[in-house]
């Protein structure tokens, strides 16, 4: 991808192992086994992913905002015998379908690709000193299983009927009934996308276990290394059960099975002809055993970066680094024990839900303990305010606003009310999108430096920031408004059923063009991300003066081998202005203070 | 550059990573077929009409006989391992060539009862009780296939690397023999599970 790659033989550092053939084109960029060009991969395929899912929001806020008027653009491409949309009326159908693949498309092709993919894959090795993953091949496997979920996916809109229409859940009995092929897909789809990510989990696990370079004991990885690493165990243990209940829907609804389908079950008055004794409730149990740790893996990695941030723009070390990394693993662990608390609306009984409720109050007590070390690093440092720490400044409030939305809908006698309004919508978005997503730019902004030996401009580059953040807030914080005035979520057009919340639909409208307006700002990203790869201004190995490992290695690291020599590590992951020094950081790999 | 410890332990966790991540990969096995057995007890605890159909029980003569063809795998595959570690390359050969077929002879008796079960019209669709039969079964069907797919890897090409590689072959066949003890041990709780308690 990058200069020095294109010229490989010519490359001054491949004198330390000649042995290595150069590599022809598929080899190096397609089935390559290097690290750091399957994190390229992952983080460009899920980059597109992101921005499709993007655009299929667009569509459904051009729907809440002018219910059953026609999309001028999708207009343009569509005639009156278009099947979802005629004449650029979005159906409700293919609202339905927007829903479930939007999220879908966001959780498991997105965000979870970006932040383990891409940047786990790229810097967990570099950042703990290995000279690749522990399982090359496998590395590969899990990308190109990661691709095929994600082709299944996108091709499951040319099903007979569409995509999957039964939300990201897939709750059955509706996911069963629905005549669409996608469904079926979907199913499939999701089995590719597991498999990926448990080959992966397991790859991630072993490199931090077995490849740390000498001197890197558990208590001097980065917090981003710490942050992988619980991720890995997430996904390990709770995606096979996810699994499961995909080959049994996958069974429900090829070979006729009821495992999620009570008895006498009636659709459109007349009895499902299937055995019955199944339960749909079951399902959902199965789900969520996954999808509550799968709300810290989509976290974690965003929280671990914005702590390699702030602590290089502050200029000082963590604050709490232990009670950081301790927080990080209670958290994990206490991830596998909360997932009810999505389903008190199931009727469960009162004992079961107070399990429940306690188990999620006491979650929020390590997320807030990581919160608060990390805005009390803030304190009394000189901060540096560069694009990635803008990203990461932005972060953290509203990373504050997901957490604290959430609370209410722990707790059963609030989250009655709320369960099926927009504020959850809203509650979750400001965890995944204006926190972790933010976490994530900051990211390709610290890392960008290192991957292509270029940096962002920063003129676009804030732009991009101010833009997203006012944006972001333009959409989400209208849904807590409209959700705690009793608009539901998922409706197609809410119609008379609206007639309470007259008075707050409005901020459709505000909603929907704070959206349009920040996929304009998405462009100055794209635009800079492109312009910079080939002309933005080029750096030296360590432009951030950072301290961790990954700055030791040249720029961009040497393919199949990353560091010139193994480096050995004498201190902490955070030594910034250490008193008496000439320089105010101090690599890892620095055997002396001077 | 090779990655360190493929065949070395490492010194402060004693581990190889192939040791390691097979460790892992049983994990999530466990989680899988833990979910799968929770959705069993789920499910027959709600439902009234649990069971086999009278005129089509499980055969426990058939069934016992398979949890006996597999234990005995199980013996044959340790013994792959440890007549490898004894240098003692003929026997491997011998021991691995006993577990292919104990591991078919497993299979040809599992398709025997699944054929019997749908000549009597019996399928997934027929109960909860037989989905979860044919589901929990055929899942740990296709771990006993792809388990035999590694075997006669290694017993084809895969054991030259006896020759120029013989601890890292040694401890691919430990690995595999981790992989195949743990799904014996999944059809050694099937067992009872479908045969015995229904």
């Amino acid at each position: 991808m990058s200069e020095t790659e294109g010229g490989a033989p010519a490359h001054g550092a491949h004198g330390a192992h000649e042995d290595h053939a150069p590599e022809g084109f598929w080899r190096k960029y397609i089935f390559s086994v290097d690290h750091k060009m399957i994190g390229i991969q992952y983080g460009i395929t899920a980059l597109i992913f992101l921005f499709f899912g993007f655009i299929l929001m667009l569509l459904m806020r051009w729907q809440l905002a002018y219910p059953g008027e026609a999309n001028p653009l999708l207009a343009l491409v569509a005639g009156d015998g278009a099947e979802f949309f005629p004449g650029g009326k979005i159906t409700d159908g293919f609202y339905n379908q927007l829903g479930a693949m939007h999220g879908t498309i966001m959780v498991f092709m997105g965000v979870v690709p970006l932040a383990v993919g891409a940047f786990g894959n790229y810097f967990v090795p570099l950042q703990i000193g290995a000279i690749d993953m522990a399982f090359p091949r496998l590395n590969m496997a899990s990308y190109w299983s990661f691709f095929v979920g994600g082709v299944i996916m996108l091709a499951s809109f040319f099903a007979e009927g569409g995509a999957a229409q039964a939300g990201w859940t897939a709750y059955p009995p509706l996911s069963e009934i629905t005549p669409a092929k996608g469904q079926i897909m979907w199913l499939l789809g999701m089995v590719f996308l597991i498999t990926s990510s448990l080959l992966g989990s397991i790859n991630f696990v072993v490199t931090i276990i077995q490849l740390r370079a000498p001197g890197l004991t558990y208590m001097r990885m980065p917090f981003f290394v710490w942050a992988q690493l619980v991720t890995a165990f997430l996904l390990l243990l709770a995606f096979p059960p996810l699994e499961a209940a995909g080959f049994m829907q996958l069974s429900d609804k090829v070979f006729g099975s009821s495992f999620f389908l009570p008895s006498g079950l009636v659709v459109s008055s007349e009895q499902l002809g299937n055995s019955g004794g199944g339960s749909a409730i079951l399902w959902q149990h199965l789900f969520w055993f996954l999808a509550h740790p799968e709300v810290y893996v989509l976290i974690l990695p965003a929280m671990g970066i914005v702590a390699e941030v702030i602590a290089n723009n502050t200029r000082k070390p963590l604050f709490g680094y232990k009670s950081l990394v301790y927080s990080l693993i209670f958290l994990g662990f206490m991830s596998f024990i909360v997932w009810a608390h999505h389903m008190f609306m199931t009727g469960m009984g009162e004992q079961v839900a107070a399990f429940f409720q306690t188990t999620t109050m006491i979650i929020s007590i390590p997320s807030v303990v990581i919160l608060t070390a990390l805005f009390l690093s803030l304190w009394g440092g000189s901060i540096r305010f560069t694009t990635p720490m803008l990203f990461a400044l932005g972060f953290l409030p509203m990373f504050g606003i997901g957490g604290l939305t959430g609370l209410p809908l722990g707790l059963t006698i609030t989250d009655i009310p709320l369960h099926d309004t927009y504020y959850v919508i809203g509650h979750f978005h400001y965890v995944v999108a204006p926190g972790t997503l933010l976490g994530l730019f900051a990211g390709i902004y610290y890392w960008f430096p290192k991957m292509t030996g270029r940096k962002l401009n920063d003129v676009l580059g804030k732009i991009h920031f101010w833009g997203t953040f006012v944006c972001m807030n333009g959409v989400f914080w209208p849904m807590l408004h409209q959700g705690m005035s009793g608009v539901s979520r998922r409706l197609f057009d809410g119609g008379e059923s609206y007639a309470h919340a007259q008075d707050v639909l409005w901020l459709n409208k505000v909603m929907s063009h704070s959206a349009f307006a920040l996929f304009v700002f998405q462009l100055f990203f794209v635009v800079n991300f492109l312009w910079s790869y080939f002309a933005g201004k080029k750096v030296e190995e360590n432009p951030w003066e950072a301290t961790t490992l990954e700055w030791a290695a040249p720029t961009p690291p040497i393919p199949h081998g990353n560091f010139e020599t193994v480096p050995t590590v004498y201190r902490g992951p955070y030594e910034y202005s250490v008193p008496g020094q000439e320089r105010d950081f101090v690599p890892q790999d620095q055997a002396e203070l001077a | 550059m090779e990655i360190p410890y493929t065949v070395d332990l490492r010194p402060d966790t004693r581990l190889t990573n192939p040791k390691l991540g097979i460790w892992l990969f049983l994990a999530s096995e466990v989680m899988l077929f833990g979910a799968l057995f929770s959705t069993y007890i789920f499910l027959r605890v709600a439902n009234a009409e649990w069971g086999p159909h009278p005129d089509a029980k499980l055969n426990v003569w058939l069934g016992m006989i398979n949890t006996f063809v597999l234990i005995a795998s199980s013996v044959t595959m340790v013994m792959c391992w440890a007549t490898l570690k004894m240098n003692q390359f003929k026997d491997f050969k011998r021991n691995l060539l006993y577990t292919v077929v104990l591991a078919l002879t497993f299979m040809v008796i599992k398709s025997f009862e699944y054929g019997g079960k749908f000549s009597h019209d019996i399928f997934p669709s027929t109960s909860t009780f037989y989905a979860t039969y044919f589901l929990m079964t055929g899942l740990h069907g296709i771990h006993v296939v792809g388990g035999v797919v590694v075997l006669v890897y290694f017993l084809g090409p895969g054991k030259k690397m006896w020759e120029t590689e013989p601890e890292k072959f040694t401890n691919r066949i430990e690995v595999t023999g981790l992989y195949w003890h743990f799904v014996d041990l999944v059809w050694i709780f099937l067992f009872p599970t479908f045969y015995l308690l229904s």
